[in-house]
């Protein structure tokens, strides 16, 4: 039967489009034959507004860009810094930015998580997991006083030592939160409808995966073992034990909604490892020492990337010389993600087309910037 | 019932009219409560309270969600088509209320004892389509659309499982009135259909595990049929912002939102009726044993409505953790399924009662 | 194939199972929500919500105002005369201006807490206040300079007439060194006039 197709906007006021995203489908019937993106709502100039800032007042914008991942948002922006400025961070430093950036890859892990089982209607999965989440933001909250926008980690080192009782209160955190991850498996992950929706959807082979450029879970979801922390490793990374999840094609094929959904399960798991292991071995020291009284990088550029929960999350910065850099890009892997979607979704149903957006993790912050 | 109201008025059209006061009163009632009940087992079951200021632990919360609701204004955009966009709600609802008249309440109160009992219900739960279609079509908007071609197609489907199961029990009653299959089940609860009739013998062992499987199905087929998650497709928010009611506003949404929690009330009726006894006491009565004749029928009511409740309940469990299915898997669990399964099972069943 | 039909029917129905199973527990589980009105979270010692500052403390050195992203603190100063000096803060350190516009606009802040660690006498802080919305935008500046607009007018005048008599002492000072030194420069003339005179007279 010949039909005509139709044309169905999708947001920017729709409730699972994960923030101001304008999808314009084709479809025929239910089936999509296309999908473009239609993004810039959410536009901030955070790079322009960058080059009028000096170098440590930008730190509180790139807390807005993944505003589910603050702090590793910061991590990346002052790992650029530092290695533009040839900074050595004190160990004590180092541990605590380690162990702040996984517990925050566990709260957008969460999100991402939660907000992909409302998508395909699954309401209370989301509230668990916004609960466990919102006990990670209470030990940010203890740690700096802000649950969202933390302005945590600074040039050089971080704007308050850990709270006495952090120590404590994280090793508690990691002994209740255990369980929750196998009631989540049980609860929704290995639930038949579940699996059902996103086994064999949005399947996304290894070599497309990294033709179009993914990176993080959705690059690891297609079985692609690539992982920052390891293969090019920052910080230090370098001196955890931990195992880099891949999608396997467990109940469908590799590189599909419901592998990229447990890429992440297992992230989190992962996540919870290299924090207990870092957790006993915060040494001593001061962690405001190496804060540069006025941060003036030589001239020069740099560009550092790290494995924000997202994907590769990459700051490119030209310095002049003076105390403003001259030119600051972001590489988001939200917009990345993204791009795929016009290829993931082809053939798909509507249904479909937003699971395979939850299954992407998007953030609109760090798409438009 | 009617006869006696006839009697007393000598006019059949005011003795219809009060006899359908109470239901519709009972109705709106019921839906006021089970919003309320929806929200808080829905908070509950997420760790949270739900409404607690309008009264003790916010029971009067969807009165006032009503109250706000009336005073809405009534939004028709200009390119709907009006007369069906103001028609529609009105006939969702009443298709859905109509199926209330063949209800056993208790043994005295029934709308109409009909010897085509359940043929009208499954007829009228069918219409419902008409109305939904009217809705989609008449917004005028691409997910209304999506949303009410959805919901005629789902409803077509799971007509055919749910009628087979019917069909099964039928079979077993030996009657379609649904007065007199709740009476064929008096006195004991091991006469209920889930135990298999009420007959003795070795008919009724061998039928209980397939009167089993025809709760099931019915179960599923009837909540497919009432639109609720998993089978929610009409109005899957993620998808369709809001369905074929994402057009309407104030009192005509609330229309369509009373029709959907009165059909709740329905299926579980309807379960109840063919499996549990209807308004049947499992244990006999207080009114029998005080020898208070009229304690009886408030009883009668008492389980129905508690037994109703149940499976409203139920509705709102699975609703609280299931994901939705997609439209293909939709027709799949029917077709290749339900329909399958419900097949066999009214053949042994008709085997069986054959022995 | 028969046997994965029956598996798919048989796992759809035990993985509900297991789902209501966990849902119904749950049904039982305390709340973990707040009814905020009534119940509120005890914030921790490092909150960051409104902006505070210690008006008696502010030395006027505007360190906030630079580090502030959003430029959300505006300061005004004028500077104290010897006669008129101001108070030094609660922890001695003497001060040289008087801060006349201490502003905050609370609706740019962005809570980033920049501009309490550059604060030499720990004059900004952040309090745990975080329920102040307004219905108008205005009200959301909040002034902290507790210098009335007479005073700060006193002050400007002190500090212009302090500036103008600085002024004219300079001038005064001036003059008298320009006529000192005309003096002087006459002297010399008349020295050096005297001078070519006895040149002369030498010479003669």
């Amino acid at each position: 039967m010949k039909t005509e197709e139709m044309i169905l906007n999708m947001g920017p006021q729709h409730p699972s489009t994960h923030g101001v995203l304008r999808l314009e489908l084709v479809l025929d019937g239910e089936v999509v034959h296309d999908v473009k993106p239609h993004i810039g709502y959410l536009h901030r100039c955070m790079e322009k507004h960058s080059e009028a800032m000096t170098y440590p007042q930008v730190v509180p914008y790139t807390d807005r860009m993944d505003y589910l991942a603050s702090m590793y948002n910061n991590f990346g922006y002052v790992g650029a810094v530092e290695k533009l400025m040839d900074i050595k961070v004190p160990e004590r430093v180092e541990y605590i930015r380690v162990i702040m950036g996984e517990l925050q890859r566990i709260a957008s892990h969460l999100v991402a998580l939660g907000t992909f089982g409302l998508d395909l209607g699954a309401f209370t999965p989301f509230l668990y997991l916004f609960r466990d989440r919102e006990k990670i933001l209470d030990l940010f909250e203890h740690t700096c006083g802000a649950r969202l926008l933390y302005n945590y980690m600074w040039v050089g080192g971080l704007s308050h030592d850990i709270h006495p009782d952090f120590v404590r209160k994280t090793k508690e955190f990691i002994d209740y939160f255990r369980p929750t991850i196998v009631e989540l498996n049980n609860l929704l992950t290995f639930n038949k409808i579940f699996i059902e929706r996103t086994a064999n959807i949005g399947v996304c082979p290894a070599k497309e995966a990294i033709n179009l450029g993914l990176s993080g879970p959705n690059l690891r979801g297609s079985g692609v073992k690539f992982d920052l922390r390891k293969d090019d490793t920052y910080s230090i990374y370098n001196r955890f034990d931990f195992e880099i999840p891949v999608g396997e094609g467990r109940v469908g094929t590799v590189g599909d909604c419901w592998d990229r959904y447990y890429v992440r399960v297992q992230e989190v798991e992962q996540s919870l490892r290299i924090i207990e292991q870092a957790i006993d071995q915060i040494p001593d020291g001061d962690v405001k020492s190496e804060i540069p009284r006025r941060v003036k990088p030589p001239v020069g550029t740099v560009y550092h990337r790290v494995e924000a929960p997202k994907g590769e999350l990459g700051y490119f910065i030209i310095s002049d010389g003076s105390l403003n850099p001259a030119r600051v890009k972001v590489r988001a892997p939200s917009f990345v993600s993204l791009s795929a979607i016009g290829q993931m979704a082809k053939g798909y149903l509507v249904a479909d087309v937003v699971a395979i957006l939850g299954s992407l993790d998007i953030v609109l912050g760090e798409i438009d910037r | 019932m009617q006869n006696y109201l006839i009697e007393i008025f000598g006019s059949e059209i005011v003795a219809y009219i009060l006899a359908t006061v109470p239901v519709l009163a009972f109705i709106v009632l019921f839906v006021l409560f089970a919003v309320w009940l929806e929200r808080k087992v829905s908070a509950h079951m997420q760790d949270r309270l739900g409404p607690m200021r309008v009264g003790w632990h916010g029971v009067l919360q969807t009165l006032a969600d009503f109250l706000k609701l009336l005073q809405k204004e009534d939004i028709i955009a200009t390119a709907n088509d009006k007369a069906l966009f103001n028609i529609a709600p009105y006939v969702v609802f009443v298709t859905t209320l109509a199926t209330f008249t063949m209800l056993p309440f208790t043994s005295i109160f029934i709308g109409s004892n009909a010897d085509v009992g359940i043929f009208f219900v499954l007829a009228f739960s069918g219409a419902v389509v008409a109305g939904i279609l009217m809705a989609g079509w008449a917004s005028n908007n691409k997910y209304s659309l999506y949303g009410s071609l959805r919901s005629a197609a789902q409803i077509v489907s799971y007509e055919i499982p749910t009628a087979l199961v019917v069909l099964t029990m039928i079979m077993l009653y030996g009657t379609m009135s649904l007065g007199e299959i709740t009476i064929a089940q008096t006195s004991h609860f091991w006469n209920w259909g889930i135990f298999g009739g009420p007959e003795l013998g070795l008919a009724k062992i061998l039928l209980v595990p397939f009167m089993f499987v025809a709760f099931i199905i019915l179960f599923i087929s009837t909540l497919a049929e009432s639109n609720r998650t998993p089978f929610d497709l009409p109005e899957s928010e993620s998808e369709l912002v809001a369905g074929f009611n994402t057009e309407y506003s104030g009192i005509k949404f609330s229309m369509f939102f009373l029709s959907e929690f009165a059909n709740m009330f329905l299926i579980g009726s309807i379960l109840v009726i063919f499996f549990f006894g209807g308004y049947n006491s499992p244990f006999g009565y207080l009114g029998n044993l005080l020898g208070i004749e009229w304690l009886i029928p408030i009883e009668q009511l008492l389980w129905f409505l508690g037994k109703g409740m149940f499976f409203v309940f139920v509705d709102m469990w699975l609703r609280w953790t299931l994901p939705r299915v997609r439209v293909d898997q939709l027709m799949t669990i029917c077709w290749k399924y339900l329909i399958p399964y419900a097949f066999f099972n009214l053949l042994i069943v008709g085997l069986i009662l054959l022995i | 194939m028969i046997k994965n039909y029956f598996k798919n029917t048989w796992e759809g129905l035990y993985t509900i199972l297991i789902g209501m199973k966990i849902t119904w527990k749950h049904l039982f589980v305390p709340s973990v929500t707040l009814q905020y009105p009534e119940e509120r979270a005890k914030l921790p010692e490092r909150a960051r919500n409104r902006l505070f500052l210690n008006y008696n403390d502010c030395i006027g050195c505007m360190q906030c105002a630079a580090a502030c992203p959003v430029n959300c603190i505006e300061i005004e100063t004028v500077k104290g005369i010897p006669t008129d000096m101001p108070d030094p803060t609660s922890k001695g350190q003497k001060k040289a201006l008087w801060v006349t516009k201490f502003d905050i606009d609370e609706g740019k802040c962005c809570f980033c807490q920049l501009c309490v660690a550059p604060c030499p006498t720990e004059a900004i802080y952040m309090t745990d206040i975080y329920e102040y919305s307004e219905f108008d935008r205005d009200n959301l500046v909040y002034n902290f300079a507790s210098l009335t607009k007479e005073e700060v007018q006193q002050k400007q005048d002190n500090f212009d007439k302090f500036q103008a008599e600085k002024e004219a002492q300079k001038l005064e000072a001036a003059k008298a060194k320009a006529e000192a030194d005309a003096k002087k420069a006459a002297e010399e003339k008349a020295k050096l006039e005297v001078k070519p005179s006895n040149d002369e007279k030498k010479e003669d």
